[in-house]
This record gives structure tokens, C-alpha cells and sequence, in this order.
């Protein structure tokens, strides 16, 4: 059973809120799991994909949980009336899937010592607060091997969102998967400022298509791009989810995250007490990073390229950033034989070389 | 830089300015009559998604832009009702239709998450574009057209018709109007219509033509850019539409510039280009202006009869 909060039903929740108690405090009433997405659940993209594990923990415990939603929640004061509402509507556990949402959290953490609660892809934690991200850059580095095999022109376009780490990590990430490919690789960055919009997205994509790129690779929640590039013909990736039905042609493969088997197992440990606060950062080893079955364009050597990158990242043989490793500016960031850190990792603000952004 | 990417610039800026243009176009004859709606982009969104239900249930593209016109009269026939037949605040029912076309259209969408169907076309044959510079003519699609040709028509019906000449009336005085016989409220409903229409088909480029898609909030704001865009032009239809091209090639340039690697500029001043087109724009032409405030049609928002 699922309940939809939006923000024009948060008031009358409110409302109703102050009754919840009395059912709360009955013995058999079911696990409350609430979620706050920064977009619509309709992106197709990282909300998507968070409501996706959501759906899984449904499918899992059934009447044994009941969960809840609030999308479109802005990254700022709103976000802290819309958690406090889910833990006033007697959700146990809470989950708030973006960056922006850190410090709402903390916050609403403190007043409700007793909820649990998990942050996506944030530092901070407390007691009842306990981070989780996922290791984007391995699926971003697969993807740029097959970038780097099957560009002919040997440019890749890369629909960027903001400057932050995670983005610039997954732009070197996969940047320097395809120059191990091919050492004259080029990839041209467009920063779109948005996360979500999808007319600008596939501009963007026609834009780097018109500069002599024949790869698009995207770090925004939209599958407009790919839909451009199957429109021009050339080749895509798909970005959070597998976006094979907007581009049949072009997708090569897509990144694919998938919350299911953490949520899951959350959910259980919060159930039988056993949930402790911590961070976890998991990859393709861990299943939270999934690469979309490649598409039958795909050649056998960039097919084997990607699978032994796939095979070697999960046995930890491989780490996409390995030295000798500078940056556009000359600066040696890695030595060689030297692997990047998580803390490096973290705080990325610097571009290989090669890198056009 | 070739004729292929120069003609391939202007046709991304051409289908970018389409959708705004056609908004503007009809919240521009709806303010002439004197009615200041604010829900451009909630009717843009009914628009969209209605365009795009229609257009997968029953495979056909015209169809689906026949429903997206329908559903942006519909939606504003109810701004009309709520605003002219019981007399509420136009500027608040504006927002709250924004905010109902959201929830409506996400609603109606949430069926279609994931669906995808052939785009509209270009509406000549491949050959008749076979040359780079041909295309520029004869390789867009139908709606790119077709609002170019409203603009032409809406402009000769405001300055050269009896009817435009009414509705310009009604804009600018009710009162005498009325006096002389004309019906503010009929006419009022008609122009709010129209601006309906306009805005559900512009709605519907985005999920027909531009991203052959359903998504939430797929117009992502360009409904208030619309908006903006018909104070811009000074409610003078020529100039609509070359606002909405100047937004379309900076908003297109920002993005090429982006693509070409002109690291010089930095990214976030590319990003901010469009709005400080704008605000330049709008600066140059209040200073040119002597005649200040006469622009607006002066019964702009103001309810009929006059509480």
C-alpha cells in the first residue's frame, strides 16, 4: 500500500497528521518507509529510479510496510516541512534521495531521535542519519570504453548537469576509459546548468552532434539526448535507467542504478533492530551499479573491452582511476601505479587531460 | 564552420523559439483583450500531455495536436469561467492554473512514463530539402510554419480587421465598450480561448516534435518565458517574433559556444546569456521609449465590469 504526497496534499496531511499517533501506537500497524525525491518520480531518470527500489520494497514486505513519497521537493527549507511531515506521519525509516536534502536532514534527524533515516550521496552523519552512494564512475568508465570503440570521429559529447564532484568524477571517469581506447579522444562538455529539461538536453545533444561528436553521453535525468542522437544517428548512452525504448538504435548501453537490494536490506535490519547508522558506497560489485544490456551495434572487441573492465572493477583488479594520472593543467594528481582514493574521489574538482569543458 | 552546421544551428534555433512563439502569440491577443493570464504554463503542460496521450492511443501525430489545442481551450475556458463569469483575481487564478496544469498533466501522464512515438515530421518531402541551404526553407514541420503564418495573421487581424479593432477596444476600455454596444465578456472568453489554443499546441511541440516524449514538467519554465516574451514585445506581434528567435539563437548559441570549447567564456556566464539578452533588450527599449506605460493595453487585469 502506497500513499502520494504532494506538495498540494501536504497541507491537508498536516492536518491529518495530528491524528496519526493514536493509529501509530496500535501493535500491528505496518513498517512506515518514507522517500523525498528532488524530481518527479515521472524523470525517468535518478527519482525514477530511487521509486523503483521503492516499488521493490513493496514487492518484498508487502502489508508488512507501508510506504510513502513526496516528490518535486526543492532543495531548501521546503525539503525540511516535507520530512518532518513523513516522520510525523509515522514513517519509521525515511529516505531522502539527494545532495541538497543534507542538511534538511540533519535537522529533521535531531527532532525525531527515534526515526532512522538515510541520506543519498551526502557526508554528513549522526546517530540515526546513515549516508549511501553509489559508484557511478564504474559504470561511467565501462560506457566510455565502448565510447572510445565506437566513435569514429573520436569525440564524445558529454550533457553535463553542475560542476560538482560526482559529475566532474563521471566526466573523467569515462573520459579516460575511452583514451585508454584511443589516446587522441576528445570529449567536448556542455554544462546544461539543469538537471531537468528536456528540450535544453537534446539541444545540447544536437549542439555537440553539429561540433563532430558521434557519442553522447549524458550526466542530466532526461532521455531527450538519446532520443536526439537516434534522431541524427548517432550513438548514446542511456543515463540512471535503461532508456532502450526512447532510442533503440542509438543506446549502446546505459548506467543503471539500482537502490532495490539496499533498500531492501535496510528496511530488514530496520525492522528487526539491527540498523546501524554508517556509510556505504557500493559499485557494480555491489549491484547498485548496473550496465544495461549493450546494444547488438556493439562490436565484439569493444563488447570484450567492456566486459573484462566489468570483470576487473569487481574483482578489484581494475580501478578506473589508476596513475600516472594528470590533469588538463599538467599537474600530476596520481602517480603512477597509484589508485584515486575515495577522499580524492570526493572531492574531484579537476579534468583530465583531454577533457573540453 | 560548413553550411550543414550553420543551417543545423538555425534549424535547432527554429524549433527552440516554435513552442515559445506559439504560447506568446496567444497569451499576446488574450492580454489585447484586456485579460492577464498567468497559467501559460499549466495550459502548455494539458497541452503537452493531452497531445501526447491522444497521439500514442491512436498512432497519429495530427490528431494528438487537435487534442493539445482542445485541452488548452479547455483549460482556459476554466480561467475564463473562474476569472470573467465569477469575477476572481486574475493574477492569482493564473498562478493556481499553472500550479493545476501541472498536477493535472502529471496525473493524466503518469500512464504514459516511458512511452515514446514517431515525431512529427518535416512537412515537404526529403527531396524538396536535399540541399543544406534548401532545408533552411522547406525541412521544418508543419507547426514551425504554421506559427509563422499566425503571426502574419494575428498581426493583420489586430491592425487591419473591424474584429481586431473590437477586441483592441475591449483591451483598452471596457467601459466605452460596452457604451457603444460591444460585448466585453463574449469577446474577453473568445480572446482567453484563443490564448488557450495557442498555448496547448505550443505545449504540444514539446511532446510531438522537440522530445517525442511524456515527462513531468516536460516545458521545464518556458511557459513564463512566453509571459515574458509578450511584455518584451510590447504587445506588437513582429516583434513576438523576433524576441522569440533572439531567445532561441542565445539560448542556441549558449550551447554551440559550449560545444565548440570556447573555455574563455566560463560556462555559468554561457547559462546566463539568454536572461541578460533580456534584460538588455528590455533596458534599450525603455530607454528609446518616450511614451512611457503606453504599450500595456491600459484594461490589462482589470475585472469587467469594473468593481
Amino acid at each position: 500500500m502506497s500513499t502520494i504526497i504532494t506538495r498540494r496534499t501536504l497541507l491537508a496531511g498536516a492536518a491529518a497528521a495530528s491524528v496519526l499517533p493514536l493509529t501509530g501506537a496500535q501493535a500491528q500497524a505496518p513498517f512506515g518507509v518514507g522517500f523525498i525525491y528532488v524530481g518527479p518520480v515521472g524523470d525517468h531518470g535518478w527519482s525514477w529510479t530511487h521509486d523503483q527500489g521503492r516499488k521493490a520494497l513493496e514487492k518484498e514486505y508487502g502489508n508488512k510496510i507501508k510506504t510513502s513519497f513526496i516528490e518535486n521537493v526543492a532543495e531548501g527549507p521546503d525539503a525540511v516541512r516535507a520530512i518532518r511531515q513523513l516522520a510525523q506521519a509515522g514513517d519509521q525509516l525515511i529516505f531522502t534521495t539527494s545532495f541538497g536534502f543534507m542538511n534538511p536532514t540533519i535537522q529533521v534527524a535531531k527532532q525525531f531521535p527515534k526515526i532512522k533515516f538515510e541520506h543519498a550521496t551526502g557526508y554528513q552523519r549522526a546517530e540515526n542519519v546513515a549516508t549511501y552512494n553509489a559508484r557511478f564512475y564504474e559504470g561511467r568508465a565501462v560506457i566510455g570504453t565502448l565510447a572510445g570503440h565506437m566513435s569514429k570521429s573520436g569525440q564524445a559529447g558529454y550533457i553535463a548537469s553542475f560542476p560538482i564532484p560526482e559529475v566532474v568524477m563521471g566526466i573523467n571517469a569515462f573520459h579516460l576509459a575511452a583514451k585508454k581506447v584511443n589516446p587522441n579522444f576528445k570529449t567536448k562538455v556542455i554544462w546544461a546548468s539543469t538537471w531537468y529539461d528536456p528540450a535544453k538536453e537534446a539541444d545540447a545533444a544536437k549542439a555537440l552532434i553539429d561540433q563532430g561528436c558521434d557519442v553522447i553521453s549524458q550526466h542530466t535525468d532526461s532521455p531527450a539526448a538519446l532520443q536526439a542522437a537516434e534522431q541524427r544517428g548517432v550513438y548514446a548512452f542511456g543515463q540512471a535507467s535503461d532508456m532502450k525504448a526512447f532510442a533503440p538504435k542509438a543506446q549502446l548501453s546505459a548506467i543503471v542504478d539500482d537502490w532495490s537490494g539496499y533498500y531492501i536490506k535496510r528496511v530488514k535490519e530496520a525492522m528487526d533492530g539491527t540498523w546501524k547508522s554508517g556509510d556505504v558506497w557500493g559499485g557494480i560489485k555491489d549491484g547498485m551499479v548496473k550496465l544495461a544490456p549493450y546494444n547488438d551495434a556493439v562490436t565484439p572487441a569493444a563488447r570484450a573491452a567492456a566486459d573484462e573492465l566489468q570483470k576487473g572493477i569487481v574483482a578489484g583488479t581494475i580501478h578506473p582511476f589508476t596513475g600516472e594520472l594528470k590533469d588538463q593543467k599538467g599537474t600530476l594528481r596520481l602517480k603512477a601505479g597509484e589508485t584515486a582514493s575515495d577522499e580524492v574521489l570526493s572531492k574531484m574538482d579537476w579534468y583530465v587531460d583531454g577533457v573540453q569543458a | 564552420m560548413t553550411a550543414a552546421i550553420l543551417v543545423s544551428i538555425f534549424m535547432t534555433l527554429a524549433a527552440a523559439a516554435t513552442p515559445i512563439l506559439l504560447a506568446a502569440l496567444g497569451e499576446l491577443v488574450t492580454e489585447k483583450a484586456g485579460v492577464l493570464n498567468l497559467g501559460v504554463e499549466g495550459m502548455m503542460l494539458c497541452g503537452a500531455v493531452a497531445g501526447f496521450a491522444v497521439a500514442y492511443s491512436t498512432g497519429s501525430v495530427p490528431l494528438g495536436l487537435l487534442a493539445a489545442t482542445l485541452a488548452g481551450v479547455t483549460a482556459a475556458m476554466i480561467f475564463a469561467l473562474l476569472t470573467l463569469g465569477l469575477g476572481s483575481n486574475q493574477v492569482a487564478t493564473g498562478l493556481a492554473l499553472t500550479i493545476f496544469g501541472i498536477g493535472a498533466s502529471s496525473l493524466i501522464g503518469a500512464g504514459f512514463v516511458g512511452r515514446t512515438i514517431t515525431r512529427l515530421g518535416p512537412l515537404f518531402p526529403a527531396d524538396y530539402a536535399a540541399h543544406p541551404w534548401l532545408r533552411l526553407v522547406f525541412g521544418h514541420d508543419a507547426i514551425v510554419y504554421l506559427s509563422l503564418a499566425l503571426v502574419l495573421a494575428v498581426g493583420l487581424f489586430l491592425r487591419r480587421s473591424k474584429a481586431g479593432l473590437i477586441l483592441r477596444a475591449v483591451g483598452e476600455n471596457a467601459d466605452s465598450a460596452h457604451a457603444i454596444g460591444y460585448r466585453v465578456l463574449a469577446i474577453r472568453t473568445a480572446a482567453t480561448a484563443f490564448g488557450g489554443a495557442l498555448a496547448g499546441l505550443g505545449g504540444a511541440y514539446f511532446s510531438l516534435a522537440l522530445t517525442p516524449m511524456w515527462a513531468d514538467r516536460l516545458t521545464a519554465g518556458r511557459g513564463w518565458i512566453a509571459l515574458a516574451l509578450v511584455v518584451f514585445a510590447a504587445w506588437k506581434p513582429g516583434r513576438l517574433l523576433i524576441g522569440a528567435y533572439l531567445f532561441g539563437a542565445v539560448a542556441t548559441f549558449e550551447l554551440q559556444a559550449k560545444a565548440a570549447g570556447w573555455s574563455f567564456i566560463a560556462p555559468e556566464v554561457l547559462a546566463m546569456t539568454p536572461y541578460l539578452a533580456t534584460i538588455v533588450v528590455l533596458t534599450m527599449m525603455s530607454l528609446g521609449r518616450r511614451t512611457g506605460g503606453r504599450d500595456a493595453p491600459a484594461c490589462l487585469g482589470k475585472p469587467f465590469p469594473a468593481q
